[in-house]
């Protein structure tokens, strides 16, 4: 845990109190704030073997069906993906890591972030993927962005584009921009209502506004070096859709209404975890979700799952399969139960583990396939 | 109660090619290829699919339609005006044969 005193004088830096509507809209109040029982992965994963998934029931069944006998197993890795921390100026309704203004201490700490660079170097990764959380929040955040582009690394930066409003992250979109760094940004729809709906009032009018200020900086005109990705997730109980079909939609009506361009266009599913988890059995809706995902059981989306491809590190160090096996608190699997960090990181062991996997899973293989890189289909 | 829609038959729908597997196969096909991506969007197809739904008032498409609709891309607003849409043509279709009974009247009347 990085040091309390440390992080409230970075917080206090900030010039705003990020419990306020004013840092950025809040849908609800995190799981753990509010002490609810499905704060706990344990009961997550107990609510999601209670659901009724109709007829296809096993993920490791429906894998082993599918081509892959013996599990699932990674390829080439590629993307080192980091989880900075669960502190965000947000509080969504679907979020998968339970993130919120509350979550001030898990963030990953000066020598955490080291021992990531020192694995980093161990592997051939080409992209460093940073998550939370709002990564921005994270007090190490510009140093380690600026250490992988030393290192010639390919930087994602996910960003929930109100965090660029806050008054001391308002030099951001430059910085990035100076850096070549890619910033994927949430927004569930090209339109006000459902955006709205899933991440809280004003929020569309606020990623508008990030928007406009990505693009006078150069992002989201077709630069390589400024790409600008926008991610969209379904607000509700239904299944993302073809982000190919919709692109050219967004790209019209995001122009057309708002003068905001942008490179392309990324859809993935909701995984039936954590405060989407919670959405769905307050609306009577799991077993029927858990169905329309099993239903839309796509073995063509199996090859390319981000599990695959990508080593997921957590704000203490741990080390995932990806970012949903992390909130769930399933760490990877390697011979004799070992549960490596990543200040112990051995890439070769790592090439060799089983991927480890839960009924959540059925929710990158359903329709087009649904990873942090879109569809995989 | 027991009533004659279940809303579980309708991912029963493909079971009507017991009785005749090739019509079914013809059906199915036809179906798909209707919705395919083509001078219209898919998107647009599920939202004239929706508005036809609401027309013909059947629960079942209602129910597959405001789905496929979401998930395509469509929001709420997009898919309450398409249904306006179909509502108006429909109470337009009635009105019209005002006109119909207009002439029937000024033949009748003096």
């Amino acid at each position: 845990m990085a040091d309390l005193v440390q992080i409230n004088d970075h917080l206090s830096d900030l010039g705003v109190d990020l419990d306020s509507a004013e840092s950025g809209p809040k849908r609800t109040l995190s799981l753990m704030r509010r002490r609810a029982p499905l704060a706990v992965p344990a009961a997550q994963l107990a609510a999601l073997d209670a659901a009724d998934c109709g007829t296809r029931t096993d993920f490791e069944a429906s894998i082993a069906e599918s081509g892959f006998p013996n599990g699932l197993h990674p390829g080439k890795m590629e993307i080192f993906q980091i989880n900075l921390g669960k502190l965000c100026n947000m509080t969504c309704r679907h979020c998968h890591v339970d993130s919120g203004p509350d979550r001030i201490t898990e963030n990953m700490d000066r020598a955490t972030v080291d021992a990531c660079l020192r694995a980093l170097d161990l592997t051939n990764a080409h992209t460093v993927d940073l998550t939370g959380g709002a990564p921005e929040l994270n007090a190490n955040f510009r140093y380690l962005v600026d250490e992988c582009v030393k290192r010639g690394k390919h930087v994602i930066n996910r960003c929930n584009l109100t965090i660029l409003l806050v008054p001391k992250m308002r030099d951001l979109p430059q910085f990035f921009a100076d850096r070549g760094v890619e910033v994927v940004c949430s927004l569930p729809h090209y339109r006000k209502r459902n955006t709205d709906a899933q991440r809280g009032d004003g929020t569309f009018e606020k990623s508008i506004r990030a928007l406009k200020v990505l693009n006078e900086v150069g992002y989201g005109t077709g630069d390589p070096k400024k790409m600008l990705t926008l991610m969209s997730n379904p607000a509700g109980a239904f299944l993302a859709g073809d982000q190919n079909a919709l692109e050219g939609e967004w790209k019209r009506g995001l122009k057309a209404n708002h003068d905001v361009t942008f490179d392309r266009l990324l859809c993935l599913n909701n995984m039936p975890i954590s405060r989407y988890l919670e959405w769905l059995i307050e609306r009577d809706q799991l077993d029927a979700y858990m169905q329309r995902l099993t239903n839309a059981f796509n073995p063509g989306a199996i090859d390319g799952l981000m599990c695959r491809n990508t080593l997921s590190i957590s704000w203490d160090g741990r080390l995932f399969d990806c970012d949903f096996n992390q909130q769930l608190e399933m760490e990877v699997d390697l011979p004799e139960g070992k549960r490596p960090n990543v200040h112990d990181l051995d890439a070769e062991a790592l090439a060799a583990r089983r991927i480890v996997t839960a009924r959540h899973c059925f929710g990158c293989t359903a329709g087009q396939g649904s990873s942090c890189g879109g569809s995989t289909a | 109660m027991e009533t004659y829609y279940n809303p579980k038959d309708l991912a029963k729908f493909g079971t009507i090619a017991e009785g005749n597997p090739k019509l079914a196969e013809k059906f199915f096909g036809w179906y798909g290829a209707a919705f395919e991506d083509g001078a219209l969007t898919a998107r647009e197809k599920s939202l004239i699919a929706l508005g036809v739904a609401h027309a013909i008032q059947c629960a079942y498409c209602i129910d597959a339609y405001t789905t496929d609709s979401l998930e395509k891309g469509a929001d709420l607003e997009q898919m309450t005006e398409a249904i306006h849409v179909a509502a108006a043509i429909r109470g337009g279709a009635s009105l019209v044969h005002g006109v119909q009974m207009l002439n029937k009247a000024k033949t009748l009347g003096m």
